[in-house]
């Protein structure tokens, strides 16, 4: 007797790459931002703003600010960057765009690692590009200036790779924004020595190639090891919702 | 292999088999302890350069070795969460993460009472120190993460991701707090560097560590079957040993 | 019929698409059911009902990969899903409480964003599928600026370009007046009749012929079929 073997049911099988939908992933959270701007200019602000209580409640003196600047500069970017972590999954989280990103069938660490450079580009980047502004109102000389740049263009990236960790842990839960702070503050210290120390080595006439190099290798480290992490905590807080 | 895997991860196994060795744990910790301490405190030599307050070592070397090998217990624990999704490793993550932030401040204080008389002040930023107080907030951190969320078990898989992510930058911290201590204060404290030391006064300190590392295990295992028995309220065996003492 | 190997290109009019063997699902100590197992297939539409609390919304987030607080087996065409999570997500379309829409952005840039990770998929069909939800006007206005109902609408246009043969709908009928119901009422018919699965939520009072009904209950679960 012949069975009548009916394959009706058609299984979805093309597909797009990696890639595309990590441009989609991006192209998305940069046009969500353009369209409200306030947000993009808010750690700007934010980052203006610490830096000019500095020589208020310090001292204005050109010496003690040459000596400070560079810390104080990255010390003010490290916490724009921590204030605006704290939007990068939770919106998304709100309105359900989330579950439909995890749900991509796609590696979830691709479009994390997606998601981190638009929020890099949109807050890490400007911090960058304001920075020779601030270095000059704190007295840094041009060579401090360029290297204190250069380590920031390195270690911003950081920041928010490191961060999107500390986002994807304290999704949904009450007073995440100040739990993300106490959860990854530690974790920022060494970006935050190299930083400085690169800049302080570069006033005294070293060589800062090694250095550089150094939080290069940061950089490659938590580009590969954070979007992991920040998988799967994302996945155990979509869970818990 | 499997099914003894499988079995250790049973929290009535655990609770059964641990109730039996607890009081070696504890009565050998406090001899060790008791040994290394007093024969620190009271036997061992001066000291030729600090006199007799280097003696806080016998306290603060135990403490501080501890809190740093907790934190790499829990990420082993952490580890084994994550992948064979075992409910004691939970739960020695939660029961221990407590122990190891009073011995990292205790290690940390006794660190500042010696640094009064050896350098003049009570703190002072130098690589162990600072590298000790990041761990500690690495520590508050954890505590505050498991506290924030309430299914126990998406906070114990959350505090097993964040223990992991830190016990990767635990070595990175520690190598930039040390740069950035000879960056800024140019080997001024030459006096923690210890010197090649009697065996009068290791021999002591061994015992302490050990001490302590039993008492821990006994400590550990108190708060694993507290935590345990709040866990599995609802379970016949943890009724039975309400009613009945014993498992 | 049941062999190692299945052809990629589709599954059998007999065989289940989604198999559930005997779910547990635990939640802030209180279990929602034990022993669940069911079969999904193909074909059919299968309304997941119960009480307020009774796990219907959990139910669909675990069968999606969403909520994984649970134990038990889950088969994908017979095989676990855990062994083939990338296969399983690309036949499964979810749809939760939360539309998965962004206001800021207008209903072509969320369907082109939500199709961007899927399939590539040209405007003209995207705007096909807008009109065919009731949005023609409005595919280029923000949709924060469009109804409750519209932006549900906008996630549904989703399941008019749909290739995805098995749908998780949770509360899809919020918010949609009575012509939408009614739509999404014979849509779901007619994914049925081609040989999707469709398991749906609803407080709405759903009724279709041939709908299977699956029960969730304060005291376990019986499975009515």
């Amino acid at each position: 007797m012949n069975v009548e073997v009916r394959p009706v049911v058609p299984l979805a099988s093309s597909s797009v790459g990696a890639l595309a939908a990590m441009k989609g992933v991006f192209s998305r959270d940069m046009k969500v931002a353009f369209r409200q701007r306030q947000d993009l200019l808010n750690p700007l602000l934010f980052f203006i703003m610490v830096v000019t209580l500095f020589p208020l409640g310090v001292s204005p003196e050109a010496s003690f600010l040459r000596e400070a600047g560079a810390g104080i500069l990255w010390v003010a970017a490290l916490l724009s960057v921590l204030l605006s972590l704290d939007h990068l999954f939770r919106h998304d989280f709100d309105d359900g765009t989330l579950e439909q990103l995890v749900l991509q069938p796609q590696p979830l660490f691709l479009l994390i690692l997606a998601k981190t450079m638009a929020h890099w580009m949109l807050t890490g980047l400007p911090l960058v590009i304001l920075t020779p502004v601030l270095g000059v109102m704190v007295h840094l000389d041009g060579n401090s200036i360029a290297v204190l740049c250069l380590t920031l263009l390195i270690g911003t990236p950081v920041l928010s790779l490191i961060g999107a960790i500390g986002a994807a842990l304290t999704l949904g839960l009450r007073s995440a924004g100040v739990l993300l702070s106490l959860l990854i503050i530690p974790l920022y210290i060494p970006v935050l020595i190299f930083g400085t120390g690169t800049v302080a080595a570069a006033a005294e006439g070293a060589s800062v190639g090694a250095y550089l190099a150094l939080m290069g290798a940061f950089l490659m480290l938590a580009l590969t090891l954070a979007p992991f992490a920040a998988a799967a905590a994302l996945r155990i807080s979509l869970s818990n919702g | 292999m499997w099914q003894f895997f499988h079995k250790l991860g049973s929290p009535k196994w655990f609770f059964g088999i641990s109730t039996r060795f607890m009081p070696w744990l504890l009565m050998s910790g406090i001899v060790l302890l008791m040994a290394g301490v007093v024969w620190g405190l009271a036997f061992a030599p001066k000291d030729y350069l600090q006199g007799n307050s280097y003696r806080i070592i016998f306290i603060h070397v135990p403490t501080a070795f501890m809190a740093q090998s907790i934190y790499i217990m829990m990420a082993s624990a952490a580890l084994v969460t994550l992948v064979w999704r075992m409910k004691l490793a939970d739960v020695f993550v939660k029961a221990v993460t407590p122990v190891g932030l009073v011995l990292t401040f205790l290690a940390l204080f006794t660190g500042a009472v010696w640094g009064k008389p050896t350098w003049g002040t009570w703190w002072i930023w130098d690589a162990r120190l600072t590298s000790m107080l990041i761990l500690l907030f690495l520590y508050g951190g954890v505590i505050a993460l498991d506290r924030a969320i309430n299914d126990e078990k998406s906070a114990a898989r959350a505090v097993a991701v964040l223990v992991l992510v830190g016990v990767v930058n635990i070595p990175i911290i520690k190598y930039s707090v040390e740069w950035w201590n000879t960056l800024h204060q140019p080997a001024t404290f030459k006096l923690t560097e210890k010197p090649s030391m009697p065996a009068e006064m290791w021999v002591p300190l061994l015992l302490s560590v050990l001490g302590l590392y039993l008492i821990f295990g006994w400590l550990a295992c108190v708060r694993m079957q507290t935590e345990i028995l709040s866990r599995e309220q609802r379970t016949r065996w943890v009724k039975e040993f309400v009613l009945k003492g014993k498992v | 019929m049941r062999s190692a190997h299945r052809p990629d290109y589709g599954a059998l009019m007999s065989e289940p698409l989604l198999q559930a063997v005997n779910l547990q699902c635990e939640r802030d100590k209180r279990i929602l059911f034990r022993e669940l197992s069911f079969s999904i297939l193909p074909g059919t539409v299968t309304r997941v009902e119960g009480p307020n609390g009774s796990g219907k919304t959990t139910l669909l987030r675990m069968l999606a990969g969403l909520n994984d607080a649970w134990t038990g087996e889950l088969n994908w065409c017979g095989s676990s899903i855990a062994n083939q999570r990338e296969v399983f997500l690309r036949n499964m379309l979810y749809l939760g409480h939360r539309p998965g829409i962004k206001p800021l952005l207008t209903p072509m840039e969320n369907l082109r964003a939500l199709m961007a990770g899927r399939r590539p998929v040209s405007d003209a069909v995207l705007r096909q599928a807008l009109q065919g939800t009731g949005l023609s006007g409005f595919e280029d206005v923000p949709c924060r600026n469009l109804s409750a109902g519209q932006q549900r609408r906008v996630a549904l246009a989703r399941l008019l370009i749909a290739d995805e043969p098995l749908w998780l709908l949770d509360e899809v009928f919020t918010a949609i007046d009575a012509d939408g119901v009614t739509a999404l009422e014979a849509l779901l018919q007619q994914r049925a009749a081609e040989g999707g699965a469709v398991l749906v939520t609803t407080h709405h009072d759903l009724a279709l012929p041939g709908m299977q009904r699956l029960t969730l209950g304060a005291g376990g679960v019986t499975d009515e079929r």
